[in-house]
């Protein structure tokens, strides 16, 4: 019955929230902590390991929720409630999207679709700015240590093709040696 | 389209220019690797998911990883799974879907089922919150060349200019959401665009 319950929570979690990730916050919050499932000290506990572990948000708050109430098999069936409504929909949409894409009217709409895309992916890099570069708050000034390094990969991945996993380990190895105190 | 000469034909199966279907493994392992790497979800993803995609496998056009991202924006559910689920679709149907996505998700369960036993020590642990914060430095710099690589190509004319900075200004000023300012942007599309496509 837990099970049951556990994976319909998830699945009506991936089937409501759009853009994914944060936006799935207050639901989270109401459906888990007002079941009583969780505390609101574990949600808290459970967004920072998700930000701190690779991977889709989403799948790491349903695991994480799955391992504290039922261990792996939970986990397992949180997952599967999280990801089966993306599944089911992208699938048909990606099949119907070969046929449609020379459609004239698609075209139109999604070439004024593409470059709000562009604006959408820099408004995602001014929030996530925010939090890399001001990491004690926006009023404690930039961090000039994370600035540099930003740069520094900025201009490796634009003028030597630095390959973006490549960027991720080494900025994660930077970090532990400047902010580290090694 | 006229048949292509028997010479052409026999040409292309000994010298495919296409590149070749991955197999199943090869999907489930590309974004497994993308999985494994990406921290914070979402958009830190997109120029990860670009280069594995559009440039290294060339599983997709550009063209189709800017749709991509309009329709896993406007559908619900992660955008890093709708992605997989995506490309699985297109390169190998029904089993591929589930193969890339059972890839994307892999990386995350495991390392969460592994730390939920001892995640108040991990999270205390100011090593990995050093190491975070290099990360969070460097995720930076990759979703701005994500945003300057896609937009060489799909910002161009003054219309593409208006329309990528009124949605950057919509979502990272006012606030807004992403779909509502998707669904806008395709409507201007539709009242600009309808006459002169095709």
């Amino acid at each position: 019955m837990l099970f049951l319950t556990l994976f319909l929570i998830f699945f009506e979690i991936g089937i409501v929230t759009f853009g994914g990730g944060y936006a799935m916050i207050p639901l989270i919050q109401t459906k888990l902590v007002g079941g009583g499932f969780l505390s609101l000290e574990e949600i808290t506990d459970m967004i920072a390991i998700s930000e701190m572990t690779p991977g889709p948000f989403a799948v790491n708050m349903a695991t994480f929720t799955g391992m504290k109430l039922g261990g792996l098999p939970a986990a397992a069936v949180c997952t599967l409630g999280v990801v089966l409504p993306s599944l089911l929909i992208i699938m048909l949409v990606a099949t119907v999207s070969s046929r449609m894409q020379e459609n004239k009217t698609v075209k139109a709409v999604m070439r004024g679709i593409h470059p709000a895309v562009v604006g959408l992916i820099a408004a995602a890099a001014l929030s996530i700015g925010k939090t890399a570069l001001f990491p004690m708050g926006l009023a404690a000034g930039i961090s000039l240590s994370s600035l540099a390094l930003a740069l520094l990969c900025l201009f490796s991945i634009k003028k030597c093709g630095l390959n973006p996993v490549v960027a991720i380990v080494a900025s994660g190895v930077a970090g532990i040696f400047l902010f580290g105190g090694i | 389209m006229p048949a292509p000469s028997p010479f052409l034909t026999r040409f292309l199966e000994v010298f495919p220019v296409d590149c070749p279907k991955p197999s199943l493994f090869e999907l489930f392992w590309s974004t497994f690797c993308i999985g494994a790497v990406t921290f914070g979800g979402g958009y830190a993803m997109i120029p990860v998911l670009e280069q594995t995609f559009v440039s290294k496998k060339g599983w997709l056009s550009e063209e189709e990883m800017m749709d991509l991202l309009a329709i896993a924006e406007m559908t619900p559910g992660p955008i890093a799974i709708n992605a997989s689920t995506y490309v699985g679709t297109k390169m190998a149907g029904l089993p591929g879907a589930v193969s890339a996505t059972l890839g994307m998700v892999m990386p995350s369960f495991l390392i969460i089922a592994i730390i939920s036993g001892f995640y108040l020590q991990f999270k205390s642990n100011p090593t990995v919150g050093a190491a975070l914060l290099g990360i969070r430095a460097g995720v930076t710099a990759l979703v701005v060349s994500a945003a300057l690589k896609l937009g060489k190509k799909a910002v161009r004319r003054p219309a593409d200019w208006a329309l990528c900075l009124l949605a950057f200004a919509a979502v990272g000023f006012f606030g807004l959401s992403a779909i509502l300012v998707i669904v806008a942007a395709g409507l201007c599309g539709y009242v600009l665009y309808r006459k002169r496509e095709g």
